[in-house]
């Protein structure tokens, strides 16, 4: 069996429906016990105070802004080579998902810069790049929307990822290419000398599932969305052409 | 149960705040849009046989 069956929307819908529940179950726990965790069973930090417990919105949240656009990229360009629709559908289901990840990345970094680093934002080259990343989003999805053709819309949009995939990757490696800027290398890294104290990291682990989480149940159920959306457009299509 | 978040308080729940305001509003749209397409697509569905 290939996984290409599976860009058959009736059985990517039938295989994937079922998971649903479980996932939103399971992003719900993961999320709850989490941030409760993290907000009210961590200390503060000795130089941060209290404003440490934003890192479990805050990190969470860069990264599947990140990778969200990078799996937009991967589908993206599986539409272009093979012509699977469900893959540019899935793409157009995740950019909304993506902008709510960097606005909740771009707020909480902002409340959590002004205490520390005495202002709201700075043009820092990760900090610049993000926000570029957030406009990019923006324009995906005003692309799609602008385009009444679906395939020429999810072409147009493909080649916009593949653009705006290099600010994705800017604003998680900025910090690496620039040495300068306010803000501080990763949080998350494979490097256990890099991390941040186990107290902090445990239930940033266990936030950092619950945003992964949510993000793929939400995509699948907002691509079920858009192939019904498909579907339904394609039957008025045909229901209009059997009237004339 | 409380938290003393010290000065920093409005800081902190103004994070978690407009955060979880965000994604509960994107849970919230996409379950609504879901169940309004699902049930327009019934609707077409069953007009057309």
């Amino acid at each position: 069996m290939s996984i290409w069956e599976y860009a058959n929307p009736k059985k990517f819908i039938a295989t994937t429906g079922p998971a649903l529940p479980w996932l939103f179950g399971a992003a719900g726990l993961c999320l709850s016990v989490g941030l409760i965790w993290g907000f009210f069973f961590t200390p503060d930090d000795f130089r941060q105070g209290s404003t440490v417990k934003i890192i479990y919105l805050h990190v969470p949240s860069a990264f599947m802004a990140i990778n969200i656009w990078i799996m937009m990229l991967v589908t993206s360009l599986i539409w272009l080579i093979r012509r699977h629709h469900v893959s540019a559908l899935a793409a157009r289901a995740a950019a909304p998902i993506g902008i709510v990840m960097t606005m909740i990345a771009l707020w909480t970094g902002a409340i959590w810069g002004e205490p520390m680093w005495g202002t709201w934002w700075v043009w820092d080259p990760r900090l610049t790049s993000f926000l570029i990343l957030f406009l990019f989003y923006l324009g995906y999805v005003a692309l799609w929307e602008a385009i009444e053709d679906p395939d020429t819309a999810a072409d147009l949009t493909s080649v916009l990822c593949i653009v705006g995939s290099v600010f994705a990757l800017l604003s998680r490696y900025a910090v690496l290419f620039w040495n300068q800027g306010l803000h501080q290398g990763a949080s998350l890294s494979l490097d256990a000398e890099e991390n941040v104290h186990d107290v902090f990291w445990y239930p940033l682990l266990v936030c950092l599932a619950g945003f992964v989480l949510l993000f793929v149940a939400l995509v699948l159920l907002r691509t079920h969305t858009e192939i019904r959306l498909r579907r339904m457009r394609a039957l008025e299509i045909r229901a209009a052409r059997a009237r004339a | 149960m409380m938290v003393d978040l010290g000065e920093y308080s409005r800081y902190v729940l103004g994070a978690y705040g407009v955060s979880l305001l965000l994604l509960g509003w994107i849970v919230w749209v996409s379950f609504r849009r879901a169940a309004k397409v699902r049930k327009a697509l019934e609707e077409v569905e069953g007009r057309d046989g």
